[in-house]
């Protein structure tokens, strides 16, 4: 039995699998129950926009957004690919100096949101920052400098912050993947470079698309970052409009827009893996065994990780720190504010239900799939990744618009106060709507882990005559787990960087560490929006750690538990 | 049967939820008033000594003014909003015209809040005015420059290529500036004095701090400002190179917007909210403008020293319904002239 079997594995058989497998009725009910729950929000929408259409006049600049929107969702995936593809595959494939630390360091950016890294960026850069200041002193006030707010600078900052996701699932692919596939392609005569681009590329397809598919989503959506450096995407439209015009139906419109991207980027991600679904046997493997690197190629590796690292991550905090002891040298009391374990609090425990729940429906999505149920179940599966693509506030509408309409069908039934405040009242709406949100990471991370399972490990235990629950609990969760731990941190960063849902939503006395950097950079306090914006970012890491910890484990356990699935 | 770590998962969470839940709608009926603000910049200072002097307590959540107002909507007459506080007219108006603000019956303000700042039927009142006015580089420019009569479309002369900075087209501040210009002038000559900024090759940024700091740099030479920002700017550095000239002073005076608030249709407790609307255009009105450096709408209360030290000037009289009607014009218009 080797791994170049399962490559080649026959498509017919896997398509029958799919097709008549038994389906679980249970579980497809889930799935679509699931759906409709997820997507209610984000239809309301629709209806709403489509609803209004033709009483109101699309904005002149609709198609010059458009094209923006395709520029800047095309270059900031090219570049995440490049840079955390390339990144991956350098830490995985390689030893060199600082490779240990940096396996995970690289993952940092992530917990610097992108509107944090853009205004820092700008700090920086902009006319009155120092870079800028010092070329004026050097050369004269009429130095040439390149346009810094422009889409090429917005591209830059989106690049660096949001190549995690791609890193992070190419890595989790490359370390899922069996190294004997490799080995095998060396064997036979393949350079490093042939077994690269032959086998290892199209191993990790699905989750390089996956990864790809997450970071054009997150470009689509942003609305804080593309406004620092001018560049007017869709989703800036739909403010725009929404704020310009007092007319909230003629922005849904354009969130239609949206979702229509959305859709496409779905869709490429699907042709991108194109009709390949590889599996592999036997499951979690040791993963390469990686070559030294010595002398100069080994520094060049270890400075281009840095390099990123310091882009990304090392300079912007380290800008917010040098705001911060500013502040706290001003005025020490502030760091006696209670506030910050209070909504540091209130972050981390929000995002950590919603990671709990979005990876538990994730698994129960992706387990339905896997007992068969054809393509209602997958459509429905399909459907739960859309809010991911919605803008924030405009789910946060949609959860707003749907209450109120079960509010008012409750009352009418003679349920008295219908659904009351549940929505605002509570956190119950932010969860519900950071569900939505973020389910499509938690998806896209654990799915990708089930999809390299082989159906014939699934058929085995359904033959030995598990039932679904114990398939779930002793197959698929133990062999999706680097998946699960993935869309964990995930989940829990986005939703602790999270700021328009929980801005709408929030119940009174409710804050988050999002909400006030919002409050102090929206009045232009920069330097008071350090200190916050430092506990969003230690936030943050606190989930890489853990995940941290647990990649180790599994490198350093990987060759045992790689026996034990034979 | 078996444990399932899944099924004891979400039982944990629904519990974790559920207290969550509970402590926060205990949260919720904590004080007497509640407050949608999309003004948040120090609210807690004038609230507490509201509260100090009337025993009434105040709670608030900030946010956007369109998102609030959306909120408010929905919540319908569940919400547990008594006060909404928007930082301009256009969203007031707006508010008002959807029927989410209740009107009420104040002699006390309509003394204090001049007529044009408030609404005729009194479901909202102008607490804070707010200039937008011409900032300029002192060693660039002299002041004489300007066109005194309407100073705004005098930076669409051929003279000021290349030495102006202004604010995104995004901007609210931007929008309402350019509704104001529409209702003054008419589309067609709004029209054609935006693009003789845009033909003046002006640089946009994206926020007021921004402008001043480039105006200080030197990298442009005039630029076009709220008030507050310079002042708050010269409070944290005296030595800042930029100075205020008040626009249009020999013509309709400069451009100025407001930072108000009007009870909620259906709050609860109404007799409250419109004490707290009356005492912040009165007693409160000091503490409630003076920190953001704002000028109080009630002539008999004076400007705090930073932004007296600016000279008095004479404001536009403001049509917050041409701000609410035109606002998607001034969107519309600034796409056509190429402004971003």
């Amino acid at each position: 039995m080797t791994d170049t079997a399962a490559l080649a594995e026959p498509r017919p058989p896997r398509r029958r699998y799919r097709t008549y497998g038994v389906g679980r009725p249970a579980w497809s009910t889930l799935v679509v129950v699931v759906a409709v729950v997820v997507a209610t929000p984000v239809l309301a929408v629709v209806v709403d926009g489509l609803g209004s259409l033709g009483s109101t006049t699309p904005p002149r600049d609709l198609i010059p957004m458009i094209l923006t929107t395709l520029a800047l969702m095309l270059g900031v995936g090219a570049g995440a690919l490049v840079v955390g593809g390339g990144l991956a595959w350098l830490v995985t494939a390689y030893r060199f100096p600082l490779r240990d630390l940096l396996v995970w360091l690289l993952v940092l950016p992530l917990a610097v949101p992108a509107y944090v890294l853009g205004f820092v960026f700008l700090s920086v850069f902009d006319v009155a920052g120092p870079v800028q200041s010092l070329l004026r002193t050097v050369f004269g006030t009429d130095v040439w400098v390149p346009e810094v707010r422009s889409l090429p600078a917005a591209i830059l900052v989106m690049t660096l912050s949001l190549y995690p996701y791609v890193y992070l699932m190419a890595r989790s692919a490359l370390i899922e993947q069996s190294s004997g596939t490799y080995d095998a392609a060396r064997t036979l005569g393949s350079t490093r470079g042939q077994a690269l681009r032959r086998v290892v590329l199209p191993l990790a397809r699905p989750s390089l698309a996956a990864g790809l598919a997450l970071v054009m989503m997150e470009t689509l959506t942003d609305f804080a970052t593309v406004q620092y450096f001018n560049v007017q995407t869709v989703s800036v439209g739909v403010y725009l409009v929404w704020k310009g015009t007092f007319d909230f139906h003629a922005a849904t419109q354009l969130a239609v827009l949206v979702l229509l991207f959305a859709v496409a980027v779905l869709a490429a991600e699907r042709a991108l893996r194109g009709r390949a679904r590889y599996h592999q046997q036997g499951g979690r493997r040791q993963g390469f065994s990686p070559e030294r690197l010595r002398g100069a190629p080994a520094w060049a590796a270890t400075a281009a990780c840095v390099a990123a690292l310091s882009a990304g991550f090392l300079i912007p905090v380290g800008q917010l720190l040098i705001w911060a002891f500013g502040q706290i040298a001003a005025d020490a009391g502030f760091l006696a504010d209670p506030r910050f374990v209070e909504y540091l609090a209130n972050s981390l425990l929000v995002a950590m239900i919603t990671a709990v729940a979005c990876v538990a429906v994730s698994l129960g999505v992706g387990h339905a799939i896997r007992m068969g149920g054809g393509r209602v179940v997958s459509f429905a599966a399909q459907l739960t990744t859309f809010g991911y693509a919605v803008p924030g506030a405009v789910i946060g509408i949609g959860v707003l618009l749907s209450f109120a309409t079960l509010d008012t069908a409750l009352e009418r039934a003679g349920v008295p106060g219908g659904t009351g405040l549940i929505v605002t009242g509570s956190v119950v709406g932010i969860l519900y709507a950071y569900v939505i949100r973020f389910l499509a990471p938690a998806y896209q991370s654990v799915g990708a882990s089930l999809e390299k399972i082989t159906p014939a490990i699934t058929s085995s235990a359904l033959s030995l005559g598990a039932g679904p629950h114990r398939i779930l609990r002793r197959v698929h969760l133990p062999l999706a787990r680097p998946g699960v731990a993935v869309a964990l941190m995930l989940v829990v960063i986005d939703a602790v960087k999270e700021l328009p849902i929980v801005l709408l939503l929030r119940p009174f006395g409710f804050t988050t560490a999002s909400v006030w950097v919002y409050e102090l950079a929206r009045e232009n306090f920069w330097e008071k929006a350090s200190l916050p914006a430092l506990v969003i970012v230690a936030a943050a890491i606190i989930p890489v750690f853990v995940l941290v910890r647990q990649t180790r484990r599994r490198e350093v356990h990987g060759t045992t538990s790689g026996k034990e699935g034979q | 049967m078996h444990p399932r770590p899944l099924t004891k998962t979400l039982v944990g969470l629904t519990a974790l939820t559920s207290i969550l839940t509970g402590c926060s709608a205990i949260g919720g009926n904590s004080a007497d008033l509640q407050i949608y603000s999309a003004r948040h910049y120090d609210l807690e200072g004038a609230f507490g000594q509201f509260t100090e002097e009337t025993g009434i307590t105040v709670e608030f959540i900030s946010g956007d003014d369109a998102e609030l107002l959306e909120r408010l909507k929905a919540e319908g007459d569940d919400t547990p909003a008594d006060v909404f506080m928007t930082v301009d007219a256009g969203n007031l108006w707006n508010g008002a015209r959807q029927g989410e603000l209740a009107a009420i019956d104040s002699p006390a303000l309509d003394e204090a809040v001049p007529e044009d700042l408030r609404d005729a039927e009194g479901r909202w009142y102008g607490l804070a005015l707010r200039a937008r006015t011409v900032t300029y580089n002192p060693d660039a420019v002299d002041p004489a420059e300007f066109d005194a009569t309407d100073t705004y479309a005098g930076l669409a002369d051929p003279k000021w290529k290349d030495r102006l900075c202004m604010r995104d087209a995004t901007s609210a501040y931007t929008q309402s500036l350019v509704a104001s210009l529409i209702d003054l002038h008419g589309r067609d000559r709004a029209l054609e004095i935006v693009k003789g900024w845009v033909a003046n090759d002006v640089d946009i940024l994206s926020n007021d701090i921004l402008l001043l700091e480039a105006i200080d740099a030197g990298t442009c030479d005039v630029g076009i400002n709220n008030h507050y920002y310079l002042a708050r700017t010269l409070e944290e550095n005296p030595d800042l190179n930029v100075d205020l000239f008040w626009a249009s002073q020999e013509g309709a005076g400069t451009h100025v917007n407001i930072s108000g608030a009007g009870v909620v249709e259906g709050s609860d407790n109404a007799e409250d909210a419109q004490k707290l609307i009356e005492w912040l255009a009165t007693d409160g009105q000091n503490a409630f403008v003076d920190a953001n450096h704002e000028f109080p709408v009630n002539p008999a209360v004076e400007p705090e020293p930073v932004i007296a030290a600016f000279g008095e000037f004479t404001r536009m009289p403001l049509n917050a319904e041409a701000y609410g009607t035109l606002n998607a014009d001034a969107v519309d218009l600034l796409a056509e002239a190429g402004y971003k």
